[in-house]
Formats: structure tokens, C-alpha cells, sequence
């Protein structure tokens, strides 16, 4: 599914930030990528992503490789693989269910069909019931699971979470964690960047990779 | 409504005074075009109906022959550049002055000989009043040897070709200059437009939209602004071409044509100008 191999990845003023990484996440896997701010964790995600390419290397994702996959198709990868961020980015000034249907209209929903499927996402991330909120009205966590409603949007193969805790606190944090591996469950493979070693270590059946100054340093699969 | 109409037509009402603004720079900019469209046709008019009034005058001394004059009027006429060649004899003169200058008319009733000079009077085709077709038929005229004088307005005449040309070239400079301006405004007013949508770019790139999805209710909004603008600025120019009308001097409306190009225009600086802003943005995020 994801597949990186020999990546490494250089900035022009902050330099090395990826060294040769080599990767392979498998169908239905849940992901814990952690380590210090700076380890890359967030390069590497953004490299998944294709919001960036590599400078040497290949990433494969679901079939599209960062080799050959041109800037005006990369629309077409975004649509299966789904990201969450630390600080939301919603849309402010609009309800949940609001920001949940500008991206099944931006991605070509049949307009008949966003209402329900609306209904359905937040339903599925435990929101039905402020639906017709507005951003400001909601919690950090309700936000956090808005913002994974509309990531699941598009029915993507891949969800991607940067820091997606950062800002919330425990038991909002637990809800998270707690509703990806629902989504993971369901066939999805779900990889958490976060540099919170105790919720990682309260999910002890997830495969966690360390990061380190742009490398691998540690991964439990390996150990298997 | 379509995705693209219904986002554009929201950006309307969600930021109301931001697309008002932009309208009204852009109609400012064309209304500054419009006016100088409007004073360009007056000029032009003004010119074409002076144009038209270009008449040489030969006056004839008294001694000369009528068959000399006779055979010289054919020649003029045969000339290319010559739409009508008139002769007046010296009795024709006589009449056409009592008749036009009714003041004088005791004093030339009263006059037993004729002071009156007999004279040929030609006027060249359209688009042969040229300055160098002038002068050449005044230096053919003067050659007659029964020609006694040879008149045509010359400083008159020369002021109006001065006034052409520095017609048409203010209407270059000026033109072009706030064509310029045009575009500059409609792109920053777009630029603005991007930027407060910004984050809804960014959603919008993070869950797949298509490129060409992103940039279509830009690009209306574009159209639009620039459709409202070039329309507001119609409106205004109307509004001063009949303030002018009626209240200080007679001029004409712009042609039909030019109105529908400028608003034509308008609309396409529109586009123009966001398809500029927004790949521009679209490349930098």
C-alpha cells in the first residue's frame, strides 16, 4: 500500500531532512511514526502525500509512484489517501456538516447523495448530533473529528494523521486514537505521526517506527 | 445552479464589500476608458464634419477667357483625388452674396460694376483630404496664369491635421496606459479575492479536487466582477454623456459597438486577470 524505498529528502536552506528510508506499510496496518519534533515525521508524511517529492528515491502509494506521477494527476491520489492535521484547518464560519460536504462537492459527489453521505460520516465519527454546529461552537476533539470525517470523505485506502492529538487533551486524545483504529478495523490503513510515547505505548498491538535526526531507528515489524 | 456559479455567486455574498470594491475599480478603470472613448468618437466626428468642409477656392482674374477656365475645370475634375470641381461666374457671385449677406445688400444693389471675382471651387474625395494632397492642387492651381489667388483655410486646415494626429496618439498613449491599469486592478482585486478564500483552496487541494475544479468559480468570479465593472462604468459614461448633452454641449453616443466591445473587454480582464492569480497561486501552493 505504502512503500518507500531509499528516500531521502533535502531542503535548500534547512538541508538533509529524510536519509535513505526504506518502508513498507501493508493493507489493513495501523501506524504509530514517532520521534522528536524535527525526527521527519512530518517529511514523511507530506512525501506519502506527494505535497512534495523526493530528492532521491521512489514512493509508492496504492499505485502511484512519485516517479511518474505527474503534478496534474496527483488529485487522483489525494482522493484515497486522507490527511488530518494537528490545527484542524476547517473551514471557519461554516457548520461540521458544512465542511463535510465542501469536499464531497469539491471531489464530484453526486449532489442528491452529500446529504446523506454527511449524515453517515458524522455518524460514523460520533458527530450526528452537531451536525448543524458551527466550527467555534465545537471542542478541539469534536473538531478533530470533523476534520476526519471530511478526510474520509473521498472512502480513501490510506488516512494520514499529523500530530492529530497535538492540541487536545487526554481523554479527547484517547477518542481519536480510539475511533482511528474503528476506521483502521474497517481495512484501512491509518499512520499516526505523534511524539506521544504513552498513547503509543497504550496501543500495544500497533506497529510503531521511530524516527531519528531523518531516519528509521527503530520498527517493531522488523522485530517479528 | 452549478458547483462553480453557486461558490462564485457565495463569494459574493460572504465578502460583499471586497467583490463591491473590486466591481468598482474595475468600473472606474473602464468608466476613465469609457470617457475617453466618448471624447475619442466627439474628435473624430468633429474632425470628419471639418474634413468635409476642405475646399480649395481659385479666384479667377476678370480678364481671363471662359474657354481657358472651361478646359482647366475639366482637368481638375479628371483628377483622382477630386470629388466635384463648381464654377462660379463673377454674376453667380453677385447673387449668392445678396442672398447670404442680406447687410450688404443696399450697398451692392447700388454698385453698377461688378466687384465680385469669378471663381472654381473643388473639394477632394474622402480620405484624399490630405495635407500633401492639398498643397500639390494649390501649387497646380497657382500655375494657371488666370488664376489671381488660391484659398483653403491653410492655418485653419493645418490645425486640423495637428489635431488628428495628436488625436491618435493620445489615444494610444492613454489607451493602452489604462488598459494597463485595468488589468492590474481586476488582478489585484482577484488576488485579494484568492487570498480570502485561501483556506478553502487548501481543503480543497487536500481532499483531490481537480485543478481545473478550483479555478472555475474563480474564473467566474472574475468574469462577473469584470461584467458588473464594465457594466457600472457603461452606466456612469451614459450618465455623463447626457449630463454633457444637456447641459453644456451637443456630442454623440459611442457607437453600439464600441459599448458591447468594452463590456466584452471588461469581462475578459476579468478572466484574464484570475486565470493570472490564480494559477500564479495555485503553482505556489
Amino acid at each position: 500500500m505504502i512503500k518507500l524505498t531509499n528516500v531521502s529528502k533535502e531542503y535548500p536552506r534547512r538541508g538533509l531532512a529524510l536519509t535513505d528510508v526504506s518502508f513498507h506499510v501493508r493493507k489493513g496496518e495501523f501506524v504509530f511514526l514517532t520521534g522528536h519534533s524535527g525526527a521527519g515525521k512530518t517529511s514523511t508524511l507530506r512525501l506519502i502525500h506527494m505535497a512534495e517529492r523526493p530528492t532521491s528515491g521512489e514512493v509508492r502509494v496504492s499505485g502511484f509512484s512519485s516517479e511518474r506521477t505527474r503534478d496534474s494527476e496527483i488529485w487522483k491520489l489525494r482522493r484515497k489517501v486522507g490527511f488530518v492535521f494537528q490545527d484542524f484547518r476547517l473551514l471557519p464560519h461554516r457548520t461540521a456538516s458544512e465542511n463535510v460536504a465542501f469536499a464531497l462537492e469539491v471531489t464530484g459527489a453526486p449532489r442528491r447523495e452529500v446529504r446523506m453521505r454527511v449524515q453517515r460520516l458524522l455518524t460514523q465519527v460520533g458527530l450526528s448530533a452537531k451536525a448543524e454546529a458551527y466550527v467555534h461552537e465545537l471542542s478541539g476533539g469534536e473538531q478533530q473529528r470533523v476534520a476526519i470525517a471530511r478526510a474520509l470523505a473521498t472512502e480513501p485506502l490510506v488516512l494520514l494523521a499529523d500530530e492529530p492529538t497535538g492540541n487536545l487533551d487526554e481523554f479527547a486524545t484517547r477518542g481519536i486514537i480510539d475511533l482511528f483504529r474503528d476506521i483502521n478495523r474497517l481495512g484501512m490503513v491509518v499512520v499516526t505521526a505523534t511524539h506521544d510515547l504513552g498513547l503509543v505505548r497504550s496501543y500495544p498491538d500497533a506497529r510503531v517506527m521511530e524516527m531519528k535526526e531523518g531516519t528509521i531507528v527503530y520498527d517493531s515489524a522488523r522485530l517479528e | 445552479m452549478p458547483y462553480a456559479l453557486r461558490e462564485a455567486l457565495a463569494a459574493f455574498r460572504r465578502t460583499p464589500v471586497l467583490t463591491g470594491l473590486s466591481s468598482a475599480m474595475v468600473a472606474l478603470a473602464l468608466f476613465v476608458t469609457g470617457l475617453f472613448g466618448l471624447a475619442t468618437h466627439n474628435i473624430r466626428r468633429a474632425i470628419e464634419q471639418v474634413e468635409q468642409r476642405v475646399e480649395i477656392v481659385a479666384y479667377i482674374r476678370d480678364d481671363a477667357g471662359r474657354a481657358e477656365v472651361a478646359v482647366a475645370e475639366d482637368e481638375i475634375r479628371a483628377l483622382p483625388e477630386v470629388l466635384e470641381v463648381r464654377y462660379f461666374s463673377k454674376d453667380d457671385a453677385l447673387e449668392v452674396a445678396r442672398r447670404e449677406l442680406p447687410e450688404f445688400q443696399e450697398i451692392l444693389a447700388g454698385v453698377d460694376v461688378n466687384p465680385l471675382p469669378a471663381s472654381m471651387e473643388i473639394q477632394l474625395r474622402p480620405g484624399s483630404r490630405t495635407q500633401e494632397n492639398v498643397s500639390a492642387l494649390v501649387a497646380r492651381m497657382s500655375a494657371y496664369p488666370f488664376v489671381e489667388e488660391v484659398r483653403y483655410g491653410r492655418e485653419w486646415l493645418d490645425k486640423v491635421f495637428l489635431m488628428r494626429r495628436v488625436g491618435a496618439a493620445a489615444a494610444g498613449v492613454l489607451g493602452s496606459g489604462f488598459a494597463v491599469a485595468g488589468v492590474l486592478i481586476v488582478g489585484t482585486a482577484v488576488r485579494i479575492a484568492i487570498f480570502a478564500r485561501r483556506e478553502e483552496i487548501q481543503v480543497m487541494r487536500l481532499v483531490g479536487a481537480r485543478d481545473s475544479f478550483i479555478r472555475g468559480p474563480f474564473l467566474l468570479e472574475g468574469l462577473l466582477t469584470g461584467l458588473m465593472g464594465s457594466l457600472g462604468a457603461a452606466a456612469l459614461t451614459y450618465v455623463t454623456y447626457v449630463t454633457v448633452r444637456y447641459s453644456l454641449f451637443n456630442v454623440a453616443w459611442i457607437p453600439g459597438a464600441w459599448v458591447g466591445g468594452g463590456i466584452a473587454v471588461g469581462a475578459l480582464l476579468g478572466v484574464l486577470a484570475s486565470l493570472i492569480s490564480v494559477r500564479r497561486y495555485l503553482e505556489g501552493a
